[in-house]
């Protein structure tokens, strides 16, 4: 098993051992020094500790046959057949990767009366596409679909499995990686792929300013989820895929679950939609000043979004979060009023064609994502942007064309 | 009685998590940990069955001895009884190692008819532990949780948010359910649940406890996943940066959004 050795003999100095740990996975047990349940197997104390204090033992873990598992497959994520974007930005990333690997994309596509739209699907290129239809798949209850997903993965064994990171995927791609005892890396922003079909799976990590770097080496298949808007779908193309109807056979149908009632939703017109976004953070002093962003968003035609702390503070309906615990967007343009840049915060924006920012602050880490870093007062230059812009829409609008 | 148990974990007071881009060192100031928030909706959700429809409350959370921290706590918000995990065996777990081990503790004290889960941990995780937990328990899961509507003698019925609809669904016993954070106002801990709460004993278990002690299964050597560097997000270099006073720069938005045609 791997673990850390504590080599106790060659602890020199006491002091500030512990603080080598980033996760206070080290303490004290009397005269000795250990590692508790912390522990993250990150390997930092062996890299920065004292020389000869830690040492990362490894052993080696039984591998899969890694030739006998091939294709990517994409889960396609639908409501009542309406295929959700994020399904067409998988599939654009798994041809990317397929292609390096000399692979086949598939797609797997469950649910009821879907059949006649896996033509869609073909059309983006997918080099086979797996319908599940039945009359028991209408809603999503999760035991069926999961089996449904086990029996696609053991027929086809595909090396990969991408899943958007919807309502849906979140729920069935943990479900279906546990049954098969595999990895799940959750919300990547880059995926590639090695020559060994091993998985490189980037993502913003332990809540901090930190992204890691993640494989699942041993295991097959390799389940990643992805969020809507973090990849392009691919340009449409002649389809020279096929469509290969399934099997749904009555014991992967049963459930504890019953769906007693569904009640749409108004449509909301979601930030994730929106072409262009202003978002307020704390540079924002007080609630009344919101309106001053927003008056530059609808000057724009845009949809005002916010950070996490004035969403917290109520300034700011909950659904315009940006960033890991709010929306991903990927708009033509993002301007961001008064924002510091927190990781959290950018990994839900990085995407956009352009960013804007403005911050007083030299130092503030949004103007490392932004390509156009503007150093200054949000007070000073929105209210006299506003006045400038209102201008200009006077001096044009006087026609609007049909 | 129902009997429900509560996922509960401790994380970093702060998440403020700095990479040194020179040397690559995690630095992370201030080491004090509180119960992670979105696992306050959980526990508060549960509180409330028990106290409508009467239930046994037990928390559980997998980590270091000092981790009974979380579990002191929710004694004082109302839980009955709380169980430690806690094994150097158990370290360097990824989700699915986590799950495992969850999975076994839970089943070690008897199945619950009831299992609630945050929706995610402030400290990384992204709502995969539940479903996982539910996996391995061959029980059935429902995610998004916005409300608890019923509890009837053999099943629950919860409203599951969806992006187009709100779906009411009925979930047989034992299941288990991940809610949404602002499903309850989380109460805070009693002063008087404090004291007659201060000697109740909060069981330990370790993997010699667990009915499957396969050590592979745990821990490091139980995670597929593998962290294989972390690095400090990149910078992007094509980027201009604009300085000046107010009206110089408020020409230049301008003049760059005329441009650009988003005017
Ligand atoms: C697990 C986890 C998940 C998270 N998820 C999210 C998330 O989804 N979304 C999110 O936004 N945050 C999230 N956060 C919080 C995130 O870490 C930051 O705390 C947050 O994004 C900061 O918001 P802010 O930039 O508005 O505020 P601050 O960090 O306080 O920044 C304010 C900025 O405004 C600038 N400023 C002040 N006055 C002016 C002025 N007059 N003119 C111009 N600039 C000015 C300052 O220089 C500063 O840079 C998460 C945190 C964790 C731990």
């Amino acid at each position: 098993m791997a673990s850390i050795k504590i080599h106790q003999n060659n602890i020199k100095d006491r002091d500030g051992l512990l603080e080598v740990c980033p996760f206070n996975a080290l303490e004290w047990e009397g005269e000795e020094l250990v590692t508790n349940a912390s522990c993250k197997m990150c390997k930092l104390c062996a890299k920065n500790g004292p020389e000869g204090v830690f040492e990362f033992k490894d052993d080696p873990v039984a591998v899969v046959d890694k030739s006998l598992w091939k294709g990517i497959a994409v889960y396609v994520d639908h409501d009542n057949g309406k295929i959700h974007p994020v399904t067409y930005e998988l599939i654009g990333k798994a041809k990317e990767m397929a292609a390096k690997i000399d692979h086949p994309v598939y797609a797997v596509f469950m649910g009821a009366g879907i059949t006649q739209k896996a033509d869609e699907i073909l059309a983006y290129g997918v080099d086979e596409v797996f319908v599940y239809d039945h009359e028991a798949l209408t809603h999503f209850r999760i035991e069926p679909y999961t089996a449904v997903m086990e029996d696609f993965i053991n027929r086809h064994k595909p090396t990969i499995v991408l899943v958007g990171g919807t309502t849906v995927g979140r729920s069935l791609a943990p479900r279906a990686a546990a049954r098969f005892r595999t990895g799940l890396t959750a919300d990547c922003t880059i995926l590639d792929v090695q020559e060994n079909t091993d998985l490189d799976q980037i993502r913003p990590a332990f809540g901090g300013n930190i992204m890691a770097h993640i494989q699942t080496p041993a295991h097959r298949p390799q389940f990643a989820t992805v969020r809507y808007k973090i990849f392009s779908a691919p340009v449409c193309v002649d389809p020279t895929g096929v469509v290969t109807i399934c099997d749904v056979e009555e014991q992967m149908l049963e459930s504890r679950i019953r769906v007693l009632e569904v009640a749409p939703k108004q449509a909301s017109t979601s930030i994730e939609d929106a072409e262009v976004i202003v978002v307020a953070g704390r540079g924002v002093k007080q609630e009344k000043d919101m309106e001053l962003v927003q008056r530059l968003a609808d000057l724009l035609g845009a949809r005002l979004a916010a950070t996490r702390p004035l969403i917290e503070a109520g300034w700011a309906d909950p659904k315009t979060q940006i960033g890991l615990s709010g929306r991903t967007v990927k708009p033509k343009l993002i301007i961001t009023c008064g924002v510091s840049g927190a990781v959290q915060f950018t990994a839900g924006m990085t995407n956009a064609d352009l960013i804007m920012a403005i911050n007083n602050d030299p130092g503030a880490s949004i103007f490392d994502i932004a390509h156009i870093g503007i150093q200054g007062d949000l007070y000073d230059i929105l209210p006299d942007l506003i006045e400038k812009i209102e201008a200009t829409e006077e001096n044009v609008c006087t026609t609007i064309p049909e | 009685m129902l009997r429900i148990t509560t996922c509960i974990k401790q994380v970093p007071g702060t998440t403020k998590v700095e990479v040194d881009e020179e040397t690559g060192v995690l630095k992370r100031d201030g080491i004090e940990s509180k119960m992670n928030p979105y696992d306050l909706y959980a526990l508060e959700t549960a509180l409330k069955i028990k106290e409508k429809n009467g239930a046994e409350l037990r928390v559980i959370s997998m980590g270091p001895p000092q981790a009974s921290e979380v579990i002191k706590e929710a004694y004082m918000m109302g839980a009955d009884d709380g169980l430690l995990l806690s094994d150097r065996k158990f370290a360097g777990a990824d989700v699915l190692s986590t799950a495992y081990t969850l999975s076994q503790g839970i089943a070690a004290q008897g199945m619950p008819d009831l299992i609630i889960c945050g929706k995610q941990t402030t400290d990384g995780d992204t709502a995969q532990v539940g479903p996982e937990i539910a996996e391995f328990l061959s029980i059935p899961h429902v995610a998004n949780v916005i409300r608890i509507r019923e509890i009837k003698a053999e099943a629950i019925v919860v409203d599951m948010d969806l992006p187009y609809a709100v779906e009411t669904v009925e979930i047989a016993f034992p299941c288990l359910i991940t809610v949404e954070k602002g499903i309850y106002q989380p109460r805070l801990p009693s002063f008087k649940l404090k004291k007659a709460t201060q000697d109740r004993p909060i069981h330990q278990l370790c993997l010699k406890d667990f009915t499957d002690q396969n050590e592979t299964r745990y821990g490091l050597k139980g995670s597929p996943t593998q962290v294989v560097r972390i690095f400090p997000p990149e910078a992007n270099t094509e980027r201009e940066t604009w300085e000046g006073s107010g009206p110089e720069l408020v020409g230049m938005i301008h003049d760059r959004l005329i441009t650009e045609k988003f005017i």
